[in-house]
């Protein structure tokens, strides 16, 4: 790490998977960065998301996002030395009922028309061959076979020590206080003291909108804290990871044994103070759609629950690319709980926006200028 | 006293709940209850006296003499409380606490197989202590146990160890094991006291006030009793456990030599640490103790937490002893009191007048046995590479150090996602203040430096069964009526 | 590993199993407490390496003495009373959870 270097090419605010991968890849394109994290890489969404990787059911706005990163984390490993505990077992949509199916079939066909290929519809022997455990009740519904799960502190701090690693200067542990403009540069004000560089990223999650108002483009951001819980070790009875559409509920269970359940169930988020707080008359509520899915789970113990602190916008879609406002201003935040999968392919379509001036890979229905141009 | 054996006799909204029965809770809800107040007493144990007075109202043990005098003192605490309307409930575990949006708590506790949420005004943590982790190689094995898990068997079940016995560590709580179970004739091969000789020079200025303490005629009595019958090894700076599927023997190092004990038994005790699970997880705010060298929730002279509405008493907000923790039941109760209005600062600060001045008096001197029993550095932070940390995940010394090292890994947090060190079901009771220490080596900085572990609810395990059936907390019903 | 001492108050006794033999124990005894009197010294194996572990601290915080209590598994046996009749079983490192073990 280069130590006292106050001034960069550019400076990323924010060191979750997203600030690590745009720093990582403008590293690997010779430009100097300084990334900038008010806690350490990965403290919050990154770090205790469900670690889905998945395209299955994404917004056709971020398809393509979310494509560019589905070809890194197929080669994670070589990217950033580090596998990230990535595992490719498929993702399975479970329909719960006919007229669920018929949406899934619906929403298949329209992808096809779009030209994208990898969702798949299966039937009720395709679902049990890939999910034996199910109920008997379920008549089919959407595989995404590509997809998959990481280890999402793992990955995230992969790409922080890779960055590093190529130069990039990590700074964790300081808070971003103010961004002004200085001259040519952003001057980004700091608990230690100001950096400087002709470009910054705002990829500070669920504080991204505080850097935004600075900047003058304030966004509807509002933080959310979605729930998790994991249990104790069960033997191996589930490989992909599952998802329903009707009731909200995302499944998985680890190569330990482990099961992770969530959905998006939300706590209470006090983003100033760093912490959640879990309401369990909703995690009551997921544990019996498991119930109801799963018999087999019904003796598991719950070892554990939590929740991270997220910045969800009204559209669920995330804010990035340029700034409407500035030059030298990048946005890259909003993921409403989805963003994990997108890290490495959005920095990796960041880089290259800031370093080319623009990418092949469309961001088109992404920018913030959908808040600020009302 | 309204006895609690089923999860729907609880009759929320209390004013104050508090977890665990030792002497801080049972002080602490007689107290509150006396004042007038509705309080529930939620412990996990089947009866009332925490570790330290465990089963004092049901212990097999005839003999007064074989526990010793100070024991039988945690019936007057029962008794205080039987006499009030508090709500005890035996057997139910408290798994989550959670201020909730109006100001007061929402609970989570199991009970009979069953769960519930329901909301108090207050809570008060006596969840007490639990032994410092003594990670050497072997001590997983069946066979090693904590010194005071074989005390609970004495007091709860009148058992002591059949075979070979030996006892290892250092501290007052060590000296009167071996004292209580000598007298209840187990066969106690050998004491091996690893008290560091150096500790006597930090340990030293603090020693006027420990003569002048009532530590010192219990330590000197105990040590005679011990010391009198036993066989003591000290200078003992390196211990490992022997045997394949239990444990058939221990090996020593004193003086640069080693020797192996046979034993069929070997009981460890580093001396006792806060058990922060449920304040951590609370989110109570928490800081390292460079003197009890342990995570200590942090609190006020009231025993407040930084959760307004959350104190911690007794040895769960820093070792004290028994009779301490009652008396901080006591004085946290009267704040909890005072916090929902039924007494001014002015009544407060009078009826905890007595309290205090019992306090001061009942903490002197624990400065000099905190320092003088600190575990050597080879113990907290073991050197051996194969030694097994966190219990649970099985993860060992060397893989720790090593993903601290190759992988700049920095704090216990971040170690989970590496390792899964903490995330098995003790969630860290076990492993964390060793992982602490671990990491801190590698870096060179203090364990204050590295953090500790976030701590999830439930605190402890619930079945998934038990959760999908949760009825909805009365605050939600009200909710949606409204 | 444990047995009673010499001069122990006189009380009634329970009958349990554990893994199918038939063993007694003092009422008032915890599962752990009862299997420690019994001699069994292992009752369960761990989920990562299969080792066999037995109760370690016998105050809820290891979770070492984990047993499957009639039917229903990972029960802390040092926090659970023992009863007449109850069927205990060795922890088996993963458990099925509908009372089958792997």
């Amino acid at each position: 790490m280069s130590g006292d270097a106050r001034s960069a090419d550019i400076i990323v605010i924010g060191g979750g998977i997203h600030g690590c991968s745009t720093a990582l890849h403008c590293a690997m394109r010779g430009l100097s960065v300084i990334l900038i994290e008010k806690d350490h890489a990965g403290r919050h969404a990154s770090g205790v998301n469900a670690g889905g990787v998945r395209q299955l059911a994404r917004h056709v706005a971020e398809i393509p996002l979310s494509n560019a990163s589905m070809a890194l984390w197929h080669r994670i490993a070589d990217l950033v030395d580090d596998d990230c505990g990535f595992t490719c077992d498929g993702q399975v949509l479970v329909a719960e009922d006919d007229e669920d199916l018929g949406n899934c079939r619906t929403r298949v066909d329209d992808l096809t028309l779009r030209g994208f290929h990898h969702e798949e519809l299966i039937d009720a022997t395709e679902l049990r061959r890939l999910v034996p455990a199910v109920s008997d009740a379920c008549p089919g519904g959407v595989v995404s076979r590509r997809d998959g799960a990481a280890i999402p502190l793992r990955a995230t701090q992969a790409f922080k020590r890779k960055a590093a690693s190529l130069g990039a200067d990590i700074r964790e542990g300081v808070r971003v206080t103010r961004v002004v403009r200085d001259g040519a540069n952003w001057r980004v004000e700091t608990g230690e003291g100001a950096f400087l560089a002709p470009r910054i990223v705002n990829a500070a999650g669920a504080w991204a909108d505080r850097i935004a108002a600075d900047l003058g483009e304030p966004v509807p951001l509002d933080v959310i804290a979605p729930m998790l819980m994991i249990t104790a070790a069960m033997p191996a009875f589930i490989k992909p990871v599952v998802i329903l559409r009707k009731r909200k509920l995302s499944f998985k269970q680890f190569a330990n044994g482990t099961v992770l359940i969530g959905g998006g169930y939300l706590g209470r988020a006090i983003r100033d103070e760093n912490r959640t707080v879990l309401d369990w008359s909703k995690l009551a509520t997921n544990a019996k759609t498991v119930w109801d899915l799963f018999p087999i789970m019904r003796g598991a113990p719950i070892t554990r629950a939590w929740a991270g602190i997220e910045a969800r916008m009204p559209d669920d879609l995330p804010v990035f690319g340029p700034s409407a406002k500035h030059e030298g201003v990048f946005h890259q935040f909003g993921f409403s709980a989805h963003g994990f999968q997108l890290g490495p392919g959005a920095g990796a379509v960041m880089a290259e926006i800031i370093a080319t001036g623009s990418s092949n890979v469309p961001i088109d229905g992404l920018q913030i200028s959908r808040f600020t141009h009302h | 006293m309204i006895a609690i054996n089923a999860i729907d006799q609880l009759a929320e909204p209390y004013d104050i709940a508090i977890v665990g029965a030792g002497p801080a809770g049972l002080a602490a809800a007689a107290r509150a209850a006396e004042l007038g107040l509705s309080v529930l007493l939620a412990d996990e144990n089947p009866a009332p006296g925490g570790q330290i007075y465990r089963a004092v109202t049901t212990t097999p043990v005839a003999k007064r003499d074989v526990l010793g005098e100070d024991y039988w003192k945690g019936g007057a605490l029962v008794e205080r409380l039987t006499k009030t309307t508090a709500s005890y409930a035996p057997g139910c575990t408290v798994w989550s606490v959670a201020p909730d949006e109006e100001g007061g708590f929402e609970l989570g506790l199991s009970l009979g197989g069953r769960a519930r949420l329901i909301s108090a005004g207050q809570i008060i943590l006596a969840t007490g202590a639990q032994e410092r982790p003594f990670p050497i190689p072997g001590w997983t094995l069946p066979g090693v146990m904590t010194a005071g898990a074989a005390q609970i068997a004495l007091k709860s079940s009148g058992l002591v160890p059949s075979g070979r016995t030996v006892i290892a560590g250092c501290g007052p709580l060590l000296y009167l094991l071996a004292g209580q179970l000598a007298a209840a004739g187990a066969d106690i091969v050998a004491v091996l006291d690893t008290t560091p000789r150096r500790n006597w020079l930090s340990a030293l200025p603090a020693l006027p006030d420990f003569l002048r303490s009532p530590y010192l005629a219990k330590g000197l009595k105990l040590m005679a009793a011990a010391r009198g019958k036993l066989s003591f090894r000290t200078g003992v700076t390196a211990l490992a456990a022997q045997g394949a599927d239990k444990v058939t023997g221990v090996t020593v190092t004193r003086g640069g030599k080693t020797e192996t004990i046979a034993c069929d038994a070997l009981l460890l005790h580093h001396g006792v640490i806060p058990g922060i699970n449920l304040s951590n997880a609370a989110g109570c705010a928490q800081h390292f103790d460079t003197v009890q060298h342990c995570w200590t929730p942090t609190v006020d002279d009231w025993f407040a937490s930084s959760i307004p509405g959350i104190a911690i008493a007794g040895d769960g907000a820093g070792i004290g002893g028994a009779e301490s923790a009652a008396l901080r039941g006591e004085i946290a109760a009267l704040d909890a009191v005072r916090r929902l209005g039924h007494l001014t600062e002015g009544q407060r600060d009078s009826h905890a007048a007595p309290a205090r001045a019992e306090l001061a008096r009942s903490l002197r001197g624990r400065r000099f046995l905190d320092l003088l029993y600190r575990p050597a550095e080879t113990f907290l932070a073991p050197p051996a590479n194969e030694t097994i940390i966190c219990r649970c995940e099985e993860v060992t010394a060397g893989q720790i150090r090593d993903t601290a090292s190759r992988l700049g890994v920095t704090g216990p947090n971040q170690m989970k996602a590496f390792l899964r060190c903490g995330m098995g079901p003790c969630q860290g009771r076990l492993c964390g203040p060793t992982v602490v220490e671990l990491i801190a080596q590698v870096h060179g900085v203090s364990p204050a430096d590295t953090g500790y572990y976030r701590l999830r609810p439930p605190v402890k395990p619930i079945t998934l069964a038990e959760l999908a059936a949760l009825p909805p907390s009365e605050a939600a019903v009200k909710a949606v009526v409204r | 590993m444990f047995r009673p001492i010499a001069d122990i108050k006189p009380g009634p006794s329970l009958g349990f199993t554990f893994d199918g033999s038939p063993m007694t124990a003092r009422a008032g005894d915890t599962v752990a407490a009862a299997l420690l009197a019994n001699g069994i010294q292992a009752c369960r194996q761990t989920p990562v390496s299969g080792a066999a572990r037995g109760p370690y601290c016998m105050m809820g915080v290891c979770f070492d003495c984990l047993v499957v209590i009639d039917g229903v598994g990972n029960r802390q046996g040092c926090l659970v009373p023992l009863r007449e009749g109850m069927r205990i079983e060795t922890q088996a490192g993963r458990r099925h959870p509908d009372g089958g073990q792997s």
